[in-house]
Order: C-alpha cells, then structure tokens, then sequence
C-alpha cells in the first residue's frame, strides 16, 4: 500500500519534472520535450494499473492550477483545448504500455518489449482520443485532425525508443524497482 | 511551489471554489453546444468583461494565459484563410477563447488550499468504498512535495554534466533522475510505513 503510494507519486513528480527540464531539439529542428517520455515511462516500469494512476495523479495536480504542463501550462484551462485528447489519452497510453509490458516480456530483452509497448501505448493508443480531441475542438474531420498529428510522430518515435532503453537500465540498477516485472 | 492562482485580488477569489466549477460547467457545455455565432461572441465578451472587471493588470495576466491557444488559432486562421470560410474559423476560434479563458478565471482566482480542501471533501464519501479518503490528498501533497526537489536534482545533475563535457546533456538525464525517483519512493514508503502509514486516522499531513 505504502510503497504503491509512494512510487505513484514520485512517477507523477517525474512526469512534472521530465516535461520542465529544457527541451531536447531534434534533428529535424521540432522542438519535444521528455513529458510523453514521462507517461511512457510510468507505463513501462510501474505496470499498467498504477502507471495510469501516476498520470491521473499528475492531471489532478495540473487541474488543481499547477503549471506543470511542458512550457509551464496548467490549471483547469488546459482540458479546453484542443490538446485535451492527449491529456484523456495519457493515463489510457500509460495503462496500454504497462500492460504490454507486463504480458509481453517473458523472456526477451526489456528493452525492445518496452520499446515496443511504448510505441503501442504511447503513440498508436495515444493519438487516437489525441486526434478525436482536436478534430472535436477545431471542428475538423478525423482525417484533417490525423494530418496535424503527424508532425508528431518522429519525435515520439525516439521517445519510445529511449524509454526502452531507460527501462532497461534502469532494471540492471534497480531489479526489484521495475514494478512491471515483479 | 508556485501556482496559477493571481496574486491580483478579485472579487471572484471570495467565490466558493465549488460555485465557480460548477458554474465553468454549466457555461462550457453551453457554449460548446451553441452553434450560434451571436451566443458564442456573447460569451466570449461575457468572460473578456469578467477579466476586465478585475482590473487592467488583472485582465492582462488573463491574456497571458491564452498563450497555449496561439499555435491552434494560427493553425484554424491559415486552415479557414485558404479555405475562405472566415466566420467558421473566428467561430471555432471565439468558442475555444470563452471555454479556455473562463476555466484560467477559476484557476487564477482559485487558491490551491481551496481546491485541495474541495478534492478532500469530495472523497470522503470513498469511506463506504473501503478506501482510505484522505488518499488523494495525501498524494497530491507527496507530488507537491517532490517536484521541487526533483527539479533540484535535475539542474545538479546538468550542472555536473555540464562540468565535464560541451555538449548539452538532453536525454542522458533521464536515466539518473528515473533511478532517483525510485530510489525516493522506497524511502518514502519505509517513512510512511514506519509512522503507522496510511491507514490510521492520525492528523498529521503527511
């Protein structure tokens, strides 16, 4: 109980501090920061139920008016834009990515099934209320709401890619630690 | 950590937090229902009057606050531009105003105490479930805790990076500050554990 609570709340920290530390710049010059790195993360080493509850932890503090959105949003305000998909989307990708990862791993390299449940969880699970909010709140069709998603999705490509190999280290330091394992 | 909350004074921050989100609600939901332009531009000068009413300096801390919109209102300007349908782009654009600058109103007049005061009262009803009501709170002041010392962590860390190589140090941060975090939560955990944990209906705070 104790120990599920405390690492639900300090994976919701992380989530904050990932998306307020400076932004890594691509290759391609688009600018991302490591906040969906974050959601990918809580899925990947806490599993999938208390991987979701760490998000859901998170939007409950941004919705009481914290800033800790990337770029420092917040506050009830930010689940009447048109980003509101991806926020409903977090904890539902965190969950489908703790999920695969939970199911998915029984021997084969931590790496490649987190990586590979982030690109399921944390992009395919992901942009599909992300798109639905956007086409919604712009009044867009899917189609044309899908078209603005993509310039997205390179750079969550390599979040995916990082979050395997974060899990993976992070399993050779802290074996007990990867909840999703245990 | 600091909020959102204006240190501006208003009258709306004498409001119950409740009475202000109920009422965000209400008008949200209308205003996302009406495709009336007349009602939606209504509205939109409701919330501008309501942030103007609070003072100049007040109202343009609320302007601030619309920054996240930028980027979608020159994506749906350049979108209906081409397009040549100029009174549906300035729809789509005047109703996400309203909804957007009406829920910054409760949150910059909202102070946090209150909100959390607010979430607190709304699980206690979670007793009858079996699950411990002070939960929530309990975790949000864990979060609210740590992020600071988190973000500390995380400028030592770069600190030391930067001491020891020119390039910025970007993902290979992620790593240690993810080891920290959990190495945090067993702490946190055998503290809670070892002051009776979360059950006991002591009134300490965590």
């Amino acid at each position: 109980m104790e120990r599920n609570l405390a690492y639900v709340a300090l994976f919701a920290a992380l989530i904050a501090v990932l998306g307020l530390i400076p932004k890594i710049t691509l290759m391609s010059g688009v600018p991302i920061t490591a906040q969906s790195l974050g959601i990918m993360l809580c899925g990947t080493v806490l599993g999938a139920r208390r991987g979701a509850l760490a998000v859901l932890l998170f939007l409950g503090l941004v919705a009481l008016g914290l800033p800790l959105l990337a770029g420092g949003r917040g506050g009830i305000g930010v689940f009447f834009t048109p980003s509101v998909g991806y926020l409903i989307g977090w904890p539902i990708a965190a969950y489908a990515t703790g999920w695969i990862t939970e199911r998915f791993g029984a021997g084969k390299p931590l790496a490649l099934t987190a990586g590979i449940a982030s690109v399921i969880g944390g992009i395919v699970v992901l942009y599909v209320p992300g798109i639905i909010g956007m086409a919604a709140m712009l009044d867009k069709t899917l189609p044309q709401a899908s078209l603005l998603a993509l310039p997205f999705i390179p750079g969550d490509l390599v979040k995916a890619v990082l979050a395997g190999l974060v899990t993976a280290a992070l399993a050779r330091a802290r074996p007990g630690a990867v909840l999703s394992r245990s | 950590m600091l909020s959102l909350t204006s240190p501006i004074r208003t009258p709306y921050h004498a409001l119950r937090a409740s009475t202000k989100l109920l009422a965000l609600c209400v008008f949200t939901l209308a205003v996302t229902l009406s495709g009336d332009p007349r009602a939606v531009w209504g509205a939109a000068a409701l919330v501008a009057g309501l942030y103007l009413a609070g003072g100049l300096r007040f109202a343009a801390a609320g302007l601030r606050m619309l920054r996240p919109l930028v980027f979608f209102v020159a994506i749906v300007a350049l979108w209906h531009g081409i397009l040549g349908e100029w009174a549906e782009g300035a729809l789509v654009i005047g109703k996400l105003a309203a909804a957007f600058g009406l829920a910054n109103l409760v949150t910059m007049t909202t102070r946090l105490d209150d909100m959390i005061a607010l979430v607190e009262r709304v699980a206690a009803p979670l007793a009858r479930l079996g699950i411990e009501p002070r939960l929530p709170a309990l975790s949000l002041a864990l979060v609210m805790r740590f992020v600071p010392v988190q973000l500390q962590r995380a400028a030592a860390l770069g600190e030391a990076w930067r001491a020891r190589s020119r390039r910025r140090p970007g993902w290979r941060l992620v790593t240690p500050l993810a080891l920290l975090a959990i190495d945090d939560a067993e702490h946190v955990s055998d503290a809670l554990r070892a002051r009776g944990g979360v059950r006991p209906p002591a009134s300490s705070k965590g």
